[in-house]
């Protein structure tokens, strides 16, 4: 068993259904998102806004945007432990990882905070 | 014909090289690139490499040719090189080189030891053996005929990133070779020694390990088998 102090879950499995499930719940969004752009070429700010008041619109967005969170930690993680390791940077590596993933970390939270902000704010 | 051959010394070369050797190969037959290989040695006696049966089956010729890992004992020249072009060989990448087409496969060998690979049954031996059914046997199939050449572990990007911790195709196929045996008692603890985020999960099923395998076996879908058995245990 290999651990690692960085990663949230702890586990291979969890990380592994998270990434799955959060890019079906993305995909869904992106189409829905698509299709409100197919349906209403003429698009005006009234309509658009009005889309977003309905709950569970903001609902389905506010899940999308936790998603977009998971997917992108889990991602940015695995691409900085295949990437940022010793093999490749030396000793500095895990400093330089920790950097990247501190600057991963505080992006995810204020794209969640954003997200909150956007669709629940006043 | 050119044949044009790492050359690496770490106590008497700064760097490695690429040396061309012209070899004369006949052209009345195809031969296998090993051949053609002892026939360069002939020529330069100080090329080093492991060779031992010459049928693919001991897996001790495992190499990069023109830049596929295969074995060369088995490996037809036609099937690498098209007539007049260069064959190009390079020890198994990812590995440290102990010499030439040698390659230092102590961590290869550490993740194989890492998964257990042999039987665990905590009930009591039977006088004669423990018999398995032809079915549950027959699930053995594509599993066992591995020869560990690590042809597979060393194509594979995630083992070249983290060898230390990506137990890699090779290992992984033997995993569930036990995983899968009827007689094995042990499948719980074998799978908690695999859940962690490095072990099974940096595969990324690009099957290059599938695309090299010599012995035309598919670790991708046994590593596939081991994370369906992670999730209905623990799901």
């Amino acid at each position: 068993m290999v651990t690692s102090a960085t990663n949230f879950s702890r586990t291979g499995l969890s990380d592994w259904l998270v990434q799955r499930v959060s890019a079906i719940v993305l995909l869904a969004y992106s189409l829905f998102i698509f299709g409100i752009f197919v349906l209403y070429p003429e698009l005006s700010f009234e309509q658009w806004s009005g889309i977003f008041s309905n709950n569970a619109v903001r609902l389905f967005s506010m899940m999308s945007v936790l998603a977009l969170c998971g997917h992108a930690w889990i991602g940015m993680w695995t691409v900085a432990t295949d990437y940022l390791t010793t093999l490749q940077l030396g000793s500095a590596a895990t400093s330089v990882r920790l950097v990247f993933q501190l600057g991963c970390a505080l992006l995810i939270t204020v794209y969640l905070l954003w997200g909150i902000q956007i669709f629940w704010g006043s | 014909m050119l044949v044009s051959i790492y050359r690496y010394n770490p106590e008497t070369d700064l760097k490695p090289a690429m040396v061309d050797i012209e070899v004369d190969v006949p052209t009345d037959r195809d031969l296998m690139v090993l051949d053609v290989l002892n026939l360069a040695k002939e020529k330069d006696t100080t090329i080093a490499y492991r060779r031992s049966c010459r049928e693919g089956v001991c897996g001790s010729d495992g190499m990069n040719i023109n830049g596929t890992n295969g074995l060369a004992c088995i490996t037809p020249l036609s099937s690498v090189v098209k007539p007049g072009k260069k064959l190009v060989l390079r020890p198994l990448p990812g590995l440290p080189v102990v010499r030439d087409l040698v390659v230092d496969m102590s961590i290869f060998y550490k993740q194989f030891e890492k998964v257990k690979p042999y039987l665990m049954n905590d009930e009591p031996a039977p006088n004669i053996e423990r018999l398995q059914s032809p079915e549950d046997r027959a699930k053995l199939d594509g599993l066992y005929e591995c020869i560990l050449c690590a042809c597979c572990t060393t194509s594979c990007p995630s083992f070249w990133w983290n060898p230390d911790k990506f137990i890699g195709p090779a290992g992984l196929l033997q995993a569930y070779r036990f995983l899968a045996d009827s007689r094995d008692t042990a499948a719980s603890e074998r799978l908690a020694g695999l859940e962690d985020p490095f072990s099974v999960f940096r595969c990324r099923g690009i099957m290059n390990c599938v695309a090299v395998c010599p012995k035309g076996l598919n670790p991708t879908r046994a590593i596939g088998h081991i994370r369906s058995m992670l999730i209905e245990q623990s799901a």
